[in-house]
């Protein structure tokens, strides 16, 4: 009786995240799945079933893969995604740049110092996203901080266009993920055996050359993983481009969002939902064999 | 001596004001086994990574054949370090890692894989070229970590503990093949170890280290038999301590009235001391012998009861309280297989030994 309630216990407790993820993200999914093959309609909702029934019966099912083949054929879906991964892509190398040193520097200091520091990296979650954004936006625009301090210095003497730029959207990008690319850096060097690097020094490694043999590679599970929770959220990014960024080439977020709500063409905006996640399948599964191979990799 | 291949020169290193390594001078002689014996603490494994340049000196200075390693580098050093961990780089294989340090020095291809091929043989850890170190044993990481070491051909290798993680029976085979190596590629070793077993087969010469300073250096044979003080004998292997006071001091002899003994020890050789002073006696379990009957003479014999025996094979440890209440420790090898009359606890025996045996302390 005792085991049969353990297990009611540790079934329950598999059940609800499987619930929740069932619940709030499978059947939605389909729904959009199902959507994007629709037609589309001036109508609430905005599309045709799939299915028509008459009398309880069946008589037909009309697959639309016209909003598929839309996508191919419209110049500007293609140069949206394309641009996503590029913004993605860069500002995750710059992430990397950036969050490597100071993730290292954090993973390298006194007990003491590690608390405080990492409780920094994660201080700016405190203050909503969007307003953090919209900080920015202040900081950029052409009578904001940067360009007032610049003209005041005399290094300058017009404005610089720093908003509406690709620029802009880095900067935003790279501002709010770093902590994304610092904390699982963070804990996989933490873990790090200091006397390796005492035993390359020892072979007649200078320093140098002992991150790059040594530190780098043992650390590429962590690039991996701080890479992918980096790319993977900024490919979709629709806050920071459409607050800091150019109008004339959308981020694939966007375009999604105003397929969603100005056109209101639903099986449209859906397969172009389906398509962002096709996309991103692979880095995703790439992120859960690196995950798994961690776990393996613990003793 | 001039030709010192280490000269360790007043040496100091303190961590936040407290001397760990305590004006320390050493010579080492080239081609050495030299073992830094201590308890944990004592300062041995600071003086090691000095050397390696791990740690810098607070003061004092140090010679690699006669060239002060002030300033230079660990990567600079003409030394290698067989570390306590291993420390074996867990994403390259055995190859990978031995040649690690032969690509520092940017050697040919062919020749990297050569040496590396040819100290693996060495260490017998040929046919596991490709392994990875978590697809080793303790016993095979040590020897990959020994080839390692040694395969960028260091005047001097130093060792952490060299076999601090291998079990027993493996230690033992070990250190005889450590010592094969050691003669065959005659690298001068400094090996830091808290066993005193480790250290009296690998050594020629121990240096036993207690709070930051080196107390005594000697042969291990000098170290065991003639101790200078409480600490090493007490340290190195068992010992027996007694409080006495001399008694009587000439040039050939001494004789110390001890009450925890309740006898008179009479020592074989003079020591130089003031008369009436309190000593120490030291006498190693395995230099007394136990008898149901009063030995012949009135000196060097004491009277207890048998305590407890511990049977551990080759031999058998005694312990017999004297009289007057203090525990001695005695080892007697178990020469006959089966003894009929084997002693039993709490029988009454004497304990005596020979006047060359006991050794006198004043510190």
């Amino acid at each position: 009786m005792q085991a049969l309630g353990k297990h009611a216990g540790r079934r329950f407790v598999v059940a609800v995240p499987y619930l929740w993820l069932i619940m709030l993200f499978l059947i939605p999914f389909i729904i959009v799945f199902k959507i994007s093959f629709s037609e589309t309609r001036m109508a609430m909702p905005p599309y045709a079933p799939l299915i028509e029934w008459r009398d309880g019966a069946i008589v037909g099912i009309k697959l639309y893969f016209s909003n598929y083949s839309f996508l191919f054929t419209d110049r500007l879906y293609a140069s949206a995604y394309l641009y996503s991964i590029k913004v993605a892509a860069v500002s995750t190398l710059w992430c990397l740049l950036i969050g490597y040193p100071m993730a290292y520097a954090i993973a390298r200091s006194t007990a003491a110092w590690k608390n405080l520091l990492l409780m920094l990296i994660i201080l700016p979650f405190w203050t909503s996203f969007l307003l953090r954004v919209y900080a920015w936006i202040g900081l950029l625009k052409s009578n904001g901080v940067i360009n007032n301090v610049l003209l005041w210095l005399g290094v300058i003497h017009e404005p610089l266009t720093l908003m509406q730029t690709d620029f802009a959207v880095y900067v935003g990008i790279v501002y709010s993920y770093l902590p994304f690319m610092i904390l699982p850096l963070y804990a996989n060097l933490e873990k790090h055996d200091t006397t390796l690097l005492e035993a390359a020094a020892d072979l007649g490694a200078r320093p140098w050359r002992a991150f790059l043999r040594v530190t780098l590679p043992l650390s590429m599970p962590g690039i991996l993983a701080g890479c992918l929770l980096v790319f993977i959220p900024a490919v979709g990014e629709y806050v920071i481009p459409s607050l800091l960024g150019r109008t004339d080439q959308l981020m694939i977020g966007r375009v999604l969002s105003d397929e969603f709500f100005a056109n209101r063409d639903w099986p449209v905006a859906s397969a172009v939902a389906i398509l962002i996640l096709g996309l991103l399948v692979v880095p995703i599964m790439l992120f859960q064999r690196v995950q798994k191979g961690e776990l393996e990799a613990r003793p | 001596m001039p030709d010192a291949y280490v000269r360790i020169e007043g040496v100091t290193k303190t961590f936040g004001g407290a001397p760990a390594v305590d004006n320390v001078s050493l010579d080492v002689q080239r081609g050495e086994i030299f073992c830094l014996l201590g308890g944990s603490g004592s300062g041995k494994t600071t003086l090691l990574r000095m050397l390696a340049g791990f740690e810098t000196p607070t003061s004092g200075r140090l010679y690699i054949d006669g060239q002060d390693m002030t300033g230079i580098a660990p990567c600079e050093r003409p030394v290698n370090m067989m570390f306590q961990s291993y420390a074996l780089f867990p994403h390259m294989s055995v190859e990978k890692n031995v040649a690690f340090g032969l690509e520092q020095e940017k050697l040919a291809r062919a020749e990297i894989s050569e040496r590396v091929v040819q100290i693996l043989d060495i260490v017998k850890m040929g046919a596991f070229i490709g392994r990875k170190p978590h697809q080793l044993s303790g016993g095979q990481r040590q020897r990959v970590a020994l080839a390692r070491a040694l395969v960028k051909r260091p005047k001097l290798l130093l060792l952490d503990e060299p076999l601090g993680a291998l079990d027993r029976k493996l230690r033992e085979h070990t250190q005889f093949e450590l010592l094969a190596i050691q003669k065959r590629l005659g690298v001068t070793f400094i090996v830091v170890t808290h066993d005193q077993g480790e250290a009296m087969t690998l050594a020629s010469r121990i240096g036993v280290m207690n709070h930051g300073q080196i107390v005594q250096i000697g042969t291990p044979l000098d170290i065991y038999e003639y101790p200078q003080t409480k600490f090493v004998a007490d340290f190195v292997g068992s010992v027996n301590l007694f409080d006495g006071r001399l008694v009587e001091d000439e040039a050939d002899h001494v004789r110390i009235r001890s009450e925890e003994l309740g006898a008179v020890v009479y020592v074989d050789h003079g020591i130089t001391s003031a008369p009436d002073v309190s000593v120490s006696v030291a006498i190693r379990p395995e230099k007394i012998g136990i008898d149901r009957t009063r030995p012949a003479g009135s000196e060097n014999v004491a009277h207890g009861r048998v305590k407890e025996i511990a049977y551990m094979g080759d031999t058998s440890i005694y312990i017999v309280e004297l009289d007057a209440g203090k525990l001695v420790r005695v080892t007697l090898p178990n020469v006959v297989r089966r003894a009929e009359d084997r002693l039993t606890a709490e029988e009454s025996v004497y304990l005596s030994w020979h006047a060359s045996s006991p050794v006198v302390l004043t510190r």
